[in-house]
């Protein structure tokens, strides 16, 4: 955390532009978009729980809600820019309110757990039965099970009838990818970053040493629910159709997943984990002789009790001790990571 | 009149399947601090081993009441053994190896039974009262429920394993310090726990079409209602699920079902967050 920033952004920088020119001469640019959305949703989660101490068990809520939220706006507006904009924005106030209503009445782990949880059952719930007619937000049909397709996908801002589709919007979604985790990691380096990992270590020192927890957890929060509400956006101009099932618990089971065996506490770690995992899914979904939901449970269980630390520490670790100045052990801080919410 | 009587059968049904979906996951996490996630794929399971059972030829009672118990209860001793006895104390790992418990049991289920709807049909006809029609099973599912938490009244408070239970749940160092090993007890708790839940898929199984994936639809319920429910374990269930079937029915009888689910959950989230601890944290204080 000492390293200049400068530094940082250029290492990140040239892998990033490495990985860009390399990958799609591997995978198929239509696959690896949303690979690069979902590492976006798993940064979110790995930021809010890995250093924030925050465990949400409805983080695909604020997935779902930017999807809907760019879906119906895009349908109302005609074009994508301000629709992108408010996918943002409004998980982003949803979470700040629900952060507020959490953080300020102290609820912790298990009990935060439940509330997230809860919130993200009443939306898909709400959103599964909302096929009548009567439930239009402008000229936008909810659609119940059935979600709504056919809505503007992303187009050049000011000119609706150039459509970014195909290549173009695998360059699009990471670099919007690449702007995220720049943010994330000059956030984590400013002075906010820091005060929310000495929150997660400790709360009660924290709030003795003057700072107002509670309002930081809730802001954290919400900038978590905006990078999965911006994925969401992404993931609907993907897909071209949204549906309830971007709120459903597996969704949220799997960014948890993601992040634990990528590793928390990191900010590569649940990026990796989900892009690893996102793409065994797709690779297990082209065979049909084990079934795709055991297998993922599998891994959960056994990273649980064999990696609870994740892929990225554990590897980081090993790295230090083959190749770090001899005799130097991982430092104490690294070796302590949060994984109680 | 007719509809009173209707409403009351239909509230007092919602009370007790909702006892009925948390008494496993209450004994477990009243006794043992573990959250099971995999809880409603145990009740899944039990659905499954009575459709099985009755598809062999047994009695439809004795499967529900005594083989699906049997069954899961075996299946949770194996998971406690295997699982989740390394993970005692460290309550968000079993959280999370426990879900990844339960969708082990989903793929499990689809590759052995198939990804199909499969039910058995309800054993006790309905009956009329005026102009209503009343399912009969409804009875046996208030009896089922009325019936369990007496029995775990009574065991909790009256038998020496009940005390043994009781007290290695207060202070695990000081029952071991006696003589008892915690790490039996856990098993034998996490064993009751699982049978529990057998039990409750199996006697539910007749009202829903069971497909691998129908536990998810009781976790989030099951949850709710224990975290809800407190510290106090028989009083914190019948508390919160009382308040909590209350408050759906209610609401499913004035607006819908679908309003009648919302209702509940957001009846949840207003009650943790004015009373975090469970509601026998303030009230019912020190009862079992």
């Amino acid at each position: 955390m000492t390293r200049p920033i400068g530094k940082d952004v250029l290492n990140i920088l040239i892998f990033a532009a490495l990985l860009i020119w390399l990958m799609p001469m591997m995978i198929s640019t239509y696959t690896l978009t949303v690979l690069v959305i979902y590492g976006m949703l798993g940064l979110s989660l790995g930021l809010i729980w890995g250093f924030g101490g925050i465990l949400c068990f409805g983080q695909a809520a604020f997935f779902g809600l930017g999807a809907y939220t760019y879906a119906i706006a895009a349908i109302n507006i005609g074009e994508s820019t301000i629709p992108m904009v408010l996918a943002v924005l409004a998980p982003a106030a949803f979470a700040a309110l629900l952060g507020a209503v959490m953080f300020y009445g102290r609820l912790t782990d298990v009990y935060l757990g439940v509330i997230t949880l809860v919130v993200t059952l009443i939306l898909f719930k709400f959103v599964n039965s909302t096929a009548g007619p009567q439930y239009v937000i402008g000229k936008a049909r909810l659609g119940g099970y059935n979600g709504i397709p056919g809505f503007q996908t992303l187009n050049v801002p000011g000119d609706p009838n150039a459509y970014i589709w195909g290549d173009p919007y695998f360059y699009v979604c990471t670099v919007a990818l690449v702007i995220v985790f720049l943010l994330v990691t000059w956030l984590l380096q400013s002075s906010f970053g820091r005060i929310a990992i000495g929150i997660r270590e400790n709360e009660t020192r924290m709030s003795l040493m003057g700072y107002d927890v509670a309002a930081r957890k809730t802001v954290l929060f919400a900038i978590g629910a905006a990078i999965a509400g911006l994925a969401g956006a992404l993931f609907a101009n993907w897909g071209e159709i949204v549906t309830p099932g971007l709120f459903s618990l597996g969704q949220s089971a799997e960014i948890i997943i993601w992040c634990i065996v990528g590793g928390l506490g990191t900010r590569f770690g649940p990026f990796l984990g989900a892009v690893g995992l996102a793409y065994l899914k797709f690779m297990l979904g082209q065979q049909s002789m084990i079934d795709n939901t055991l297998i993922t449970g599998l891994i959960l269980v056994l990273f649980v009790l064999f990696l609870p630390r994740g892929v990225v520490p554990a590897i980081a670790s090993l790295w230090k001790l083959s190749f770090g100045r001899a005799g130097r052990w991982p430092q104490r801080s690294n070796r302590r990571r949060a994984r109680h919410g | 009149m007719d509809l009173s009587f209707v409403i009351l059968v239909e509230v007092l049904y919602a009370i007790a399947s909702l006892v009925l979906i948390s008494a496993g996951l209450a004994v477990v996490f009243g006794m043992m601090k573990v959250i099971n996630l995999a809880h409603g794929e145990f009740m899944m399971l039990g659905g499954y081993a009575t459709i099985t059972a009755v598809g062999l030829g047994v009695n439809v009672f004795v499967a529900m009441l005594i083989i699906a118990p049997l069954i899961v209860g075996l299946i949770g001793l194996v998971v406690e053994r295997l699982v989740i006895r390394h993970l005692y104390g460290r309550l968000v790992d079993t959280m999370l190896a426990t879900w990844g418990l339960s969708l082990v049991f989903i793929g499990l289920a689809k590759m052995i039974f198939g990804n199909t709807t499969t039910g058995i049909s309800t054993p006790i006809p309905g009956f009329a009262v005026g102009n209503y029609q009343i399912s009969g099973y409804n009875f046996f599912i208030i009896l089922v429920a009325v019936a369990l938490v007496i029995a775990m009244f009574a065991v909790l408070r009256g038998t020496r394993a009940g005390l043994i239970a009781r007290g290695t749940m207060q202070r695990a160092d000081m029952a071991a310090a006696l003589g008892y090993s915690p790490d039996r007890i856990y098993m034998a708790t996490f064993f009751c726990g699982s049978a529990l839940s057998g039990l409750a898929g199996a006697v539910l199984a007749p009202l829903v079409g069971l497909v691998p994936t129908s536990g998810g639809a009781y976790i989030a319920k099951a949850f709710i209602t224990v975290i809800a429910g407190g510290p106090s374990l028989i009083a914190g269930l019948v508390s919160s699920a009382a308040s909590f079937g209350f408050v759906n029915q209610i609401f499913t009888f004035a607006i819908s079902p679908v309003i009648g689910e919302v209702a509940l959950l957001v009846a949840a989230v207003v009650v943790l967050r004015l009373i975090p601890q469970g509601i026998t944290s303030r009230f019912f204080k020190g009862k079992l």
